[in-house]
């Protein structure tokens, strides 16, 4: 092919193509690193930045649970909590919720129900955290306040034990709340992980369950699950560091306060909401700043090390 | 005031003559409290044609203000928190009031209309504080003899965004309570022992809305567009006074305004006629401006707002501030940068 009797212009061509190929290489290698040094650049720079406070309160900075702008006594102890209560009760709301609807989809719904019912799950993931948390604010909260709550109140709350999770005066806001929001801003990503990771069960394991007699919810425990029990636990983590990070809609409904309370439906904060408060009353060099940027830096790690995790797991499911 | 306001225009065209011919185009742009937006909105809309001043502000709330102007990045910040006198002359600025506000208590108790709860400062700072926590208190039964208060537990509820709103009412709050003063202090966000968080204004005037039982506390402006149930409170000179314009005024005059930064201390002033919460908000300028002529603009926007905004502000429900007040700010102008 490459002979001697190659045109001028073809070989003109050919080299400028092999030229144009390693500038679209190089521009390609750079936006990749790019994104590497930005990563690196906004974990460095959130360090540097937040340094004033770790030096000012050293590693009690994590656990104090002091929020005293008056005084300048900052510490992250109780949005640190708040965050993972928060995230985690919104997992454990979702998760079974999720579960469902991939079970539902993957096995049971008739196929002309998959895709509107899917696409309706995934839909609820392009909603806008905004208008979750004015309709947390506006609907969920005041429902809450006069129905849910003095009635959780006056039953389980009554109870021993467990009972001093469920008391309080009835906000409608507060964690509880917050991670209800939570539960249904992250139930689209647990869900169509599970459907995804659900359908990549080859089909001559379920049709030999089913042969020995295996009902629906059998082949479902004994071989679905078992069979894609990492990437589920993978798509949770997903779920989880979405929860982590969430700012705008658990900021209109957690109630906003910085001390730690025992009931469930008592004022928390999270790390998030937390900064978007008080940023605008922050002047610059102030020890608040550096604690706000502190913050940040911690729900970095937290979120990072939370998705890494989450895509270790899902690895395999997802290559295939 | 017309000719009041022509003679001024005259004055200011005459010892700052650079913006006479630039004065079509000219732009100054400022960054700060939020509370008092809406006036400074309504000023630069009707000031933009006698004056040919632009005025781009930017609600970013009191602490982003102070940076802004700190690193020069606007031609006037605004904060609802006065700088120290020490603090202006680190930062070389200049401080002055532009109007006031006044804050209100707004509650939501089945059977207490508008204007009828009676509160003292100290009770209100024993809410906040979570001591006294039922609408049936002896505290507060004792001062309403006329009104049936349900056995309902309080739910405080309080500006969860720092904010210049928090910093007035907390101020209030110090002042009476010495609890209060000791324990939380005053900033435009401290740690409230009690109650709930909600955002802006009307995350609260919502939170108040939705829970029976609770209190919370809002610019009065506030609560008149939205309708809230205010409540009366008990001034300095022991008088029940209700939140109305007479009551603000009263308070407004009654203040010692002669003191650095015009940081003038409006709340629980003395009077039996004084509503005990009223504060101003600030302006803050460079005095080594970079721009010299911006400078003289944001100036001149102010002076005119003074001679020709009052009306404005009162139908926003701001309170003006006093003439004498006025001619003070214009003086201390004159010292800062010459006639």
């Amino acid at each position: 092919m490459a002979s001697a009797s190659a045109t001028p212009p073809q070989a003109v061509s050919r080299r400028s193509g092999s030229f144009g190929e390693k500038v679209f290489a190089l521009v390609c290698q750079a936006a990749g690193i790019f994104v590497l040094i930005l990563l690196g650049a906004l974990i460095i720079e959130l360090f540097i930045a937040g340094l004033p406070a770790f030096r000012a309160f050293g590693i009690a900075f994590v656990t104090s649970t002091d929020w005293d702008p008056v005084r300048e006594l900052f510490g992250a102890g109780v949005s640190i909590y708040g965050t993972i209560i928060t995230a985690i009760l919104a997992i454990i709301m979702a998760v079974p919720l999720a579960f469902g609807v991939a079970f539902f989809l993957t096995e049971l719904a008739p196929p002309w129900m998959r895709r509107p019912v899917g696409t309706a799950v995934e839909l609820l993931a392009a909603v806008p955290s905004i208008i979750y948390g004015m309709w947390g604010f506006f609907v969920i909260a005041p429902t809450f306040a006069r129905y849910v709550q003095p009635t959780i109140i006056d039953t389980v709350g009554e109870l021993p034990l467990i009972g001093f999770l469920f008391q309080g005066p009835p906000f409608g806001t507060g964690l509880f709340t917050a991670a209800f929001i939570l539960a249904i801003m992250v139930l689209p990503f647990i869900a169509a992980t599970m459907r995804d990771v659900f359908e990549q069960v080859p089909p001559v394991y379920k049709e030999s369950a089913y042969g020995l007699g295996a009902t629906t919810w059998e082949v479902m425990k004994g071989v679905v699950i078992p069979y894609t029990r990492i990437s589920v636990v993978g798509g949770i983590m997903l779920g989880l560091g979405r929860a982590l990070g969430e700012t705008m809609a658990v900021t209109f409904v957690i109630g906003n306060a910085n001390r730690i309370s025992t009931s469930l439906f008592g004022p928390g904060n999270t790390i998030a909401s937390l900064v978007a408060l008080e940023f605008g009353e922050s002047e610059i060099g102030s020890l608040k700043l550096a604690s706000l940027l502190a913050l940040g830096f911690i729900l970095f790690v937290l979120s990072f090390a939370v998705l890494a995790t989450s895509r270790y797991l899902l690895r395999s499911r997802l290559k295939v | 005031m017309n000719r009041r306001s022509l003679l001024l225009g005259a004055s200011a065209a005459i010892t700052l003559p650079a913006f006479g011919a630039k004065a079509q185009t000219a732009q100054i742009t400022g960054a700060g409290a939020s509370f008092p937006n809406p006036i400074y909105q309504k000023w630069a809309e009707a000031a933009r044609g006698p004056t040919g001043i632009q005025v781009n502000y930017q609600s970013v709330g009191s602490g982003a203000g102070i940076n802004q102007i700190r690193n020069r990045t606007v031609d006037f910040g605004g904060t609802d928190a006065p700088l120290n006198a020490q603090q202006l002359t680190e930062g070389n600025l200049l401080q002055f009031p532009t109007v006031m506000g006044s804050l209100v208590a707004i509650v939501n108790i089945p059977g207490v209309g508008d204007d009828q709860l009676r509160l003292t400062g100290p009770i209100l700072a024993d809410i906040y504080l979570g001591k006294i926590t039922r609408w049936n208190d002896p505290q507060i039964v004792a001062i309403n003899p006329g009104l049936s208060l349900p056995n309902l537990v309080i739910a405080p509820a309080y500006r969860a965004d720092g904010s210049g709103t928090t910093f007035v009412w907390v101020s209030y709050l110090s002042a009476v309570s010495q609890e209060w003063k000791d324990r939380v202090g005053v900033g435009t966000s401290v740690r409230f022992p009690a109650g709930t968080g909600a955002r802006g204004n009307e995350g609260v005037a919502g939170t108040v809305r939705n829970v029976r039982g609770a209190i919370g506390y809002v610019e009065n402006a506030y609560a008149i567009t939205n309708k809230l149930v205010t409540t009366q409170l008990r001034n300095n000179a022991g008088v029940f006074v209700k939140p109305e314009h007479k009551t603000f005024m009263a308070a407004a005059s009654a203040a010692n305004w002669n003191v650095p930064g015009f940081a003038a201390n409006v709340i629980d002033t003395p009077g039996a006629d004084s509503w005990p919460i009223v504060a101003p908000t600030f302006i803050l300028i460079p005095t080594n401006p970079t721009d010299a002529t911006r400078s003289a603009n944001v100036r001149r926007f102010f002076d005119w707002a003074f001679v020709n905004g009052s009306k404005l502000a009162e139908e926003l429900e701001y309170i003006p501030l006093p003439n004498s007040v006025h001619d003070a700010i214009r003086a201390s102008w004159r010292q800062s940068f010459g006639a």
